[in-house]
């Protein structure tokens, strides 16, 4: 009996420097995950430093303006003046990027949207509704060159498009249109259905219903996933560079005629940041600036609509 | 849709009703859903169809054994796949390791210790990070990385020279990329377990430190483990960034301050290149694109795999 209370006693005794240790512990571990938070953030303000610090005194109007050469001393600012072919600049590459966009823009709101649509309003819940949804989010772990491969074998080359705008757009419609489902399926989700209830027992058809009441309400959250879509495709290289980009391009590409040569921003980044010359470096850091501006406003763009028209933010 | 009972179904779906358009629009939609499932079968056909080309004349067992990558050599070529599989593998690794312990601290340190006010801050940041274009990361990486590893090399005893282009750079850039990857899904995972495991915990007298890392941990371990495998396998498709960092040369060396090639860059080698259709170079690139496909395939396949099998229902 007397030990029991000994023992008691032992186990209730306070070890002050054990709880100290564990204290001591806790905070070690809490700043190391600060620190790991901060890595993060700190990679990013040293990459935009890197970009800008590179890009600054290159980034000029003449770049934005005029086409590019192959000679770097036309990229700088200092030797404009007395230049018989005019400074260099990567317009043609802006306006490919641009058209490049708006035509992956419209084939991803069709599809997208439209299989979106299927999945959330139409599809019973069967083995193939299964198997599409399942191959949706394989499809977006599929590397992007892979995808560059499929443009290559399918529109370039079977369904001779050639290097052309619109095999570029085909194929960055297909990498993106996992994403842009998925996003718009979520949209369609939050359209709460006593709204499709009312709507049915006004007498509208299935079609009218999703038509009149269910994507009027979605139309926000889809176009806030779309944009933000679209802007990871105007920065993807590796497809565009296994269809076939083109680089040095002195005139932007026609959108009535999608089918000449192309070139785009990442892609001549790309050639401007491989080659040699020291000066190179600062072109292509210019050429970055130009597509995070872009990246920027359309990020931009899509948190205006999220915040304007979605009250559950 | 949370309703208990299922809400009547009042769509006249199985009627006749309605216009052409009415009845049509299931098909069309329905057509446009089956576009992805027709993207998987063309990738497959595609990179098979490619691939098989490729291995009508080069054995697979070459391929898959030989230490030597020369496809285009005049005399002599050689198509072992091993030093650009090896490269990818450098770059995976190394990636991985920056990745997996700074994006895990990241997640308990945002799901379970930042104030609101900080991770309405920090979110977003690391998500800018994943929108950033490959190709500025490799930008970054051979204007930024390789010259601070470049200078370390004479101060810090264990960093050998670099070369102009190094692996450890093209790991370092690949492993920033996709910290928030692991770290807004393992986020995700943590969130999810709810507040009474934590709560039994604190009640039996743990400090936060033991219920972060003895309760949390393992009850989103699953989620943690699907958030590493995405990230690999990310990692492993990754193609600008190592194309610029890490180099063209394929070569197995166990120094990750030489120049190698993966099979990313290879792919992208050949198609800047002028590969003319049918030549061996041109097929080469569907045998790598396959052999790619199916390692990340199978990693995608396998995440979500430990997600549904391993997922504690917290309903």
């Amino acid at each position: 009996m007397s030990t029991q209370t000994a023992d008691e006693a032992d186990e209730f005794e306070f070890d002050e420097s054990a709880v100290k240790r564990k204290r001591q512990l806790g905070k070690v571990f809490l700043g190391l995950c600060f620190a790991a938070t901060m890595v993060g953030v700190v990679a990013l303000i040293a990459l935009l430093y890197d970009v800008v610090s590179e890009a600054w005194g290159w980034l000029t109007w003449e770049f934005l303006t005029y086409p590019p050469s192959q000679v770097v001393e036309h990229y700088n600012p200092a030797n404009y003046g007395d230049l018989p072919t005019g400074p260099g600049g990567m317009y043609p590459m802006i306006v490919g990027s641009i058209y490049l966009i708006i035509l992956t823009a419209i084939f991803t709101l069709f599809l997208g949207v439209g299989a979106a649509i299927y999945l959330e309003e139409y599809a019973p819940d069967s083995l193939l509704t299964r198997f599409i949804e399942a191959n949706i989010s394989n499809l977006a772990g599929v590397p992007s060159i892979v995808y560059g491969l499929l443009g290559l074998a399918v529109f370039v080359r079977a369904m001779q498009t050639g290097a052309s705008l619109i095999a570029g757009a085909l194929t960055l419609t297909l990498l993106i249109l996992p994403i842009v489902i998925v996003q718009s399926q979520e949209s369609l989700r939050a359209v709460p259905d006593s709204m499709r209830q009312a709507s049915y027992g006004a007498g509208a058809t299935k079609w009218q219903t999703i038509r009149n009441v269910v994507l009027p309400e979605a139309v926000p959250g889809i176009m806030t996933g779309i944009i933000l879509s679209l802007s990871r495709a105007i920065g993807e290289t590796a497809p565009i560079l296994m269809v076939g980009a083109a680089t040095t391009l002195f005139a932007p590409p026609s959108l009535t005629d999608p089918s000449g040569p192309f070139g785009a921003m990442p892609m001549q980044i790309f050639e401007w940041a491989k080659l040699p010359e020291e000066n190179f470096q600062h072109v292509a850091a210019a050429g970055i600036v130009v597509l995070l501006t872009l990246l920027l406003l359309m990020n931009a763009v899509a948190i205006y609509i999220r915040n304007k028209y979605d009250p559950r933010g | 849709m949370s309703t208990d009972t299922e809400p009547m179904d009042l769509s006249r779906d199985g009627n006749d009703v309605g216009t052409l358009g009415d009845r049509l629009a299931r098909y069309i939609f329905f057509a446009c859903a089956f576009v992805t499932v027709a993207t998987t079968l063309a990738i497959i056909v595609v990179l098979v169809d490619g691939a098989f080309d490729f291995f009508s004349q080069v054995s697979l067992v070459e391929f898959f054994t030989e230490t030597n990558w020369s496809p285009r050599a005049a005399d002599d070529p050689s198509f072992g796949v091993l030093p650009l599989v090896w490269g990818t593998l450098m770059i995976t690794v190394g990636a991985a390791l920056i990745a997996i312990p700074v994006g895990t601290l990241t997640a308990i340190y945002l799901s379970e210790y930042a104030d609101p006010r900080v991770r309405k801050v920090a979110k977003p940041t690391l998500e800018i990070l994943a929108g950033i274009p490959t190709i500025v990361y490799g930008f970054f990486a051979i204007s930024f990385i390789t010259p601070i590893l470049q200078s370390a090399s004479g101060q810090i005893w264990f960093i050998p020279v670099p070369d102009t282009f190094n692996a450890a750079a093209g790991a370092i850039v690949v492993g920033i990329m996709i910290i928030p990857m692991v770290s807004s899904i393992s986020e995700d995972a943590m969130s999810a377990v709810p507040d009474s495991l934590r709560n039994a915990a604190y009640g039996l007298g743990a400090t936060k430190f033991e219920v972060s890392t003895q309760v949390v941990l393992p009850a989103s371990l699953s989620g943690i483990m699907a958030a590493y495998i995405l990230a690999i396998s990310r990692a492993i498709g990754e193609t600008m960034a190592v194309t610029l960092a890490a180099g063209a040369l394929p070569q197995m060396t166990s120094n990750p301050f030489e120049e190698i090639q993966t099979m990313t860059a290879y792919m992208v080698e050949i198609g800047t290149g002028d590969a003319s259709v049918g030549s061996i170079g041109y097929q080469s690139l569907f045998a790598i694109g396959l052999t790619l496909f199916v390692m990340t395939f199978l990693m995608n396949v396998f995440s979500m795999w430990i997600r549904s099998r391993y997922r504690e229902e917290y309903q």
